[in-house]
């Protein structure tokens, strides 16, 4: 059998194991050598890093995790990211979730970034965890006009009325910045339809998206969406600038993004090298055919 | 009649002009959130209707034993274990903020059963399924990306562009270029690629679906379409 | 026996052997440590200043008289356990945690079944669809009872059990969020009426109030923000004046700021013509539908590549799992060392 026919007929789990080199070697040579690709940040990211660099410090923020494990992979980094920026300014974080594992993922980022590295930040006070809700953009309307109505309690219990981070909290415009990491519906694209677009401009928005829905959020960018982090990459390029920032040894859990570009380098280049190949393969066979 | 439509019909014209009326006329707006608040805990019930009918589903496999049967019983085994340890809060110690409150307790922690659940079996279960995506674009790359004519050329020139664009790749391979033509290399031209083509591409698609939505919306708000009461249109 | 299971026979055969090599080198295979806390709080009953009962719950230290006690468990990263046994070989301040290590090889082998579907349909990998299946429906009923239900429906309609178990902080709730709970809690009754086999139009009503409250909501969230603000973006002035470090115009970017500008009206233009089926696609219909084609090619393109840099890094995330914390090949987080 020749060798076009060969590469016509081949076995798909032979591209299978492609990829899984493509993604594995580089994972192993980064997590042996330490090392990372350079980064280049964009515009976007560095329109994320100034907005939240712009507010006044102790302003309250609200954090949506609308993300689950299953995306974890892209959003995790930006979610930790975006959490150490917000408590390195000292900004009040009120943590929120629409995905019914958006929660566990806020504590997950609390306790990696806060519980860690901000001990001295108290719960209730200078940050707190409100939970899931129920009913996507449904409680996008509610917190329009009463914010504790659609979070009634913290995830410890505490009536979300009675904590002193929330007094003074009516509606979700009293949030001068809403910061979301969304993985699908409801998420980004939800909260610029129902919030930002219905505060006539007294929240603020910035979004860290997966890579599929990266491409939808554009259009929104920078007019409804202040910024946008795009899939890895924009978490990547987001950590590396925060690092610069940070000044100082980043700590490796702040690297995550940057060492998961290296196999991201690969696994694009592999795609490529496929579509290419996979042109070639058509294109000789049909040159064989006509002769 | 009055039961299965006209009542029905009622209730969606009646909520849907309510929430409608409550973003523009103040004094409404707490009909509005009242509606919408009893919409979320509503969707919250759906939950247990979304589970009643996996069960209804899976126990009526098991019981016709058809193919895969044990593979139903795996569903409605780890379904049951988990709802009982997570609604039991087995396991589960009271919270710091109220030791008295004996089913008050977090249960996310993986010294937990629901908390482990999470952890060792959703976690890398649902990741995994996702990852393994990644596979079967290498393969679908791989056999079925053509360029067959102007516009499928395009579709693949703009995925190399922000393929490698957006990695590394991009400057090692396009970095040479002088300041003067930096707008040609590969990291620069990802970017433009998506301010300006895609922003304009997914602008008109957003612009459509809204008008379709708002369409779709006015019609059932005015009784006119029916469909989602079942039987067709009347 | 078939090829097919001589082949999986020879890969499982292989990768023992590799975790057996793995585990009998260096620190060996994943595990996980966690060390425990003893909590006690007692009772202390005060008088206010009114003079009326009241309760605090106050934490006391190992060994005092408490009325509640437990044990909390938290994970330690191992290099603390590794730390803490060359000090000290018999400690038991931090010990191995079977459940949890138990718990990340069960995490791992999910991890392979699932993998394994590229091979093959196989066994493994059904166990592990059946379980995601049976775990999230329920998980999800879970976290909507505990998260939503239990705050909000029961809190509202039987405060004093929801106040005496499980959240004593709670406030009482107005007249009108009692009416739009118990209106929940008919309509949610209603609703499970579905899965009755007779009287299916007991499940229209519910299913009315959601589409209406549905079609309320998005009528106005859709016009405001995807119809008149994505319109007015689109209609801002195309001339760009970009100014430069030094205060004045910068030409070139203001050049190519009012060409990508430009660039921007022409593709939602032609690509919303595209979309214009009412209008027979002929002539300069037809061209400008054409122009649009070519920039929903363009969004599709990069929509694919976006997605493909998605996968990469879901995957990339479960191969960093496999090899650092089952396989302990790499410890990028200094977990270890």
């Amino acid at each position: 059998m020749s060798l076009l026919a060969r590469l016509q007929s081949l076995d798909r789990r032979w591209i299978f194991l492609l990829m899984a080199i493509a993604v594995a070697g580089p994972i192993l040579w980064s997590g042996l050598t330490g090392k990372t690709p350079p980064e280049q940040p964009t515009d976007a990211a560095r329109r994320v890093l100034k907005v939240i660099d712009d507010l006044p410090e102790g302003s309250r923020v609200l954090f949506a995790f609308d993300y689950d494990p299953a995306s974890a992979g892209e959003l995790q980094p930006m979610a930790t990211s975006l959490m150490r920026q917000c408590a390195a300014r000292k900004l009040r974080i009120v943590c929120i979730a629409l995905w019914p594992l958006g929660g566990n993922m806020a504590q997950e980022t609390i306790a990696h970034v806060i519980r860690a590295d901000f001990p001295s930040l108290r719960e209730g006070v200078d940050f707190v965890n409100l939970g899931f809700q129920a009913g996507n953009e449904g409680v996008m309307k509610v917190v329009l006009t009463d914010f504790t109505k659609a979070f009634p309690k913290d995830t410890r219990g505490q009536a979300a009325a009675d904590l002193p981070i929330l007094q003074g909290v009516r509606t979700v415009r009293d949030f001068p910045l809403l910061v979301n990491v969304s993985a699908g519906y409801p998420g980004s694209k939800e909260w610029v339809q129902y919030v930002v677009s219905a505060s006539e401009g007294s929240v603020k928005m910035i979004a860290g998206c997966t890579g599929v829905q990266t491409p939808q959020m554009y259009p929104y960018y920078p007019g409804q969406l202040a910024g946008l982090l795009g899939a890895i990459k924009g978490a990547a390029e987001y950590e590396n600038l925060l690092n610069g920032v940070m000044g100082g040894d980043p700590a490796p859990k702040y690297l995550e993004a940057q060492r998961r570009m290296a196999p991201q380098l690969f696994g694009h280049l592999l795609l490529v090298g496929l579509i290419v190949v996979g042109n070639l393969i058509q294109f000789m066979g049909r040159r064989g055919t006509r002769a | 009649m009055v039961l299965t439509r006209l009542i029905p019909l009622w209730i969606a014209i009646v909520s849907g002009v309510a929430i409608l009326v409550s973003a523009f006329i103040r004094p409404m707006e707490s009909w509005g959130e009242n509606f919408t608040d009893t919409f979320n805990v509503i969707a919250a019930i759906a939950s247990v209707l979304g589970a009643g009918s996996l069960l209804k589903a899976n126990l009526a496999k098991v019981s016709r034993r058809d193919a895969g049967w044990g593979f139903a019983l795996v569903v409605l085994g780890t379904f049951l274990i988990t709802l009982v340890v997570g609604l039991g809060k087995i396991g589960v110690h009271p919270s710091h903020d109220f030791p008295q409150a004996d089913f008050g307790g977090k249960q996310e922690s993986a010294d937990t059963p629901f908390g482990w659940i999470y952890e060792f079996a959703m976690v890398p279960l649902t990741s995994t399924m996702f990852a393994l995506l990644a596979f079967y674009v290498a393969s679908a790359a791989f056999r079925a990306f053509r360029a067959k004519n102007l516009e499928a050329s395009l579709l693949l020139g703009t995925a190399f562009v922000i393929l490698l664009g957006r990695t590394f790749a991009g400057v090692v391979l396009t970095g040479w270029l002088p300041d003067w033509a930096s707008g040609l290399r590969l990291e620069n031209l990802s970017v433009y690629v998506m301010q300006v083509f895609n922003t304009a591409g997914n602008r008109a698609i957003i612009i459509g679906i809204a008008l379709g939505v708002a369409a779709t919306s006015l019609r059932i708000l005015l009784g006119v379409d029916r469909s989602w009461l079942g039987g067709g249109e009347r | 026996m078939n090829r097919q299971r001589l082949t999986w026979i020879v890969i499982g055969v292989v990768f023992a052997g590799l975790l057996v090599v793995r585990g009998m080198t260096g620190q060996g295979l994943g595990r996980v440590y966690v060390q425990h806390e003893d909590v006690a709080y007692a009772k202390v009953e005060t008088k206010s200043a009114q003079g009326a009962p009241t309760v605090a719950w106050k934490r006391v230290a190992e060994g005092g008289v408490a009325d509640v006690r437990w044990q909390e468990w938290s994970a330690v990263p191992p290099k603390a356990w590794f730390e803490a046994q060359a000090k000290d070989p018999r400690q038991s301040a931090i010990t191995l945690s079977w459940p949890r290590t138990i718990g990340l090889w069960l995490a791992a082998f999910f991890t392979l079944a699932i993998f394994s579907f590229l091979w093959a349909d196989n066994v493994f990998y059904k166990f592990a669809e059946a379980t995601v299946v049976g775990v999230s429906a329920a998980y999800w009923m879970v976290i909507g009872f505990w998260d939503t239900l239990v705050p909000k429906l029961f809190a509202a309609l039987v405060p004093a059990v929801v106040q005496a178990h499980v959240q004593p902080s709670l406030r009482p709730v107005d007249d009108v969020q009692w009416w739009s709970m118990a209106l929940a809690l008919v309509l949610g009754g209603m609703m499970l009426w579905r899965l009755a086999p007779r009287g299916g139009w007991i499940g229209a009503w519910p299913l009315a109030f959601i589409v209406g409250v549905t079609a309320g909501l998005k009528i106005v969230s859709h016009v405001e923000s995807d119809l008149m603000a994505q319109g007015l973006a689109t209609m801002e002035s195309v001339v760009a004046v970009v100014p430069g470090a030094d205060g004045a115009t910068d030409v070139g970017a203001s050049v190519w700021g009012t060409l990508a500008n430009l660039l921007v009206v022409v593709g939602v233009l032609s690509a919303l013509t595209y979309f214009l089926f009412s209008v027979e696609h002929k002539g300069l219909v037809g061209g400008t539908a054409r122009v649009g084609v070519w920039y929903l090619m363009i969004t599709f393109g990069a929509a694919f590549g976006f997605t493909v840099m998605g996968r990469i890094a879901l995957l990339a995330a479960r191969f960093e799992f496999l090899f650092d914390d089952w396989l302990w090949l790499i410890d990028p987080n200094h977990l270890r060392a």
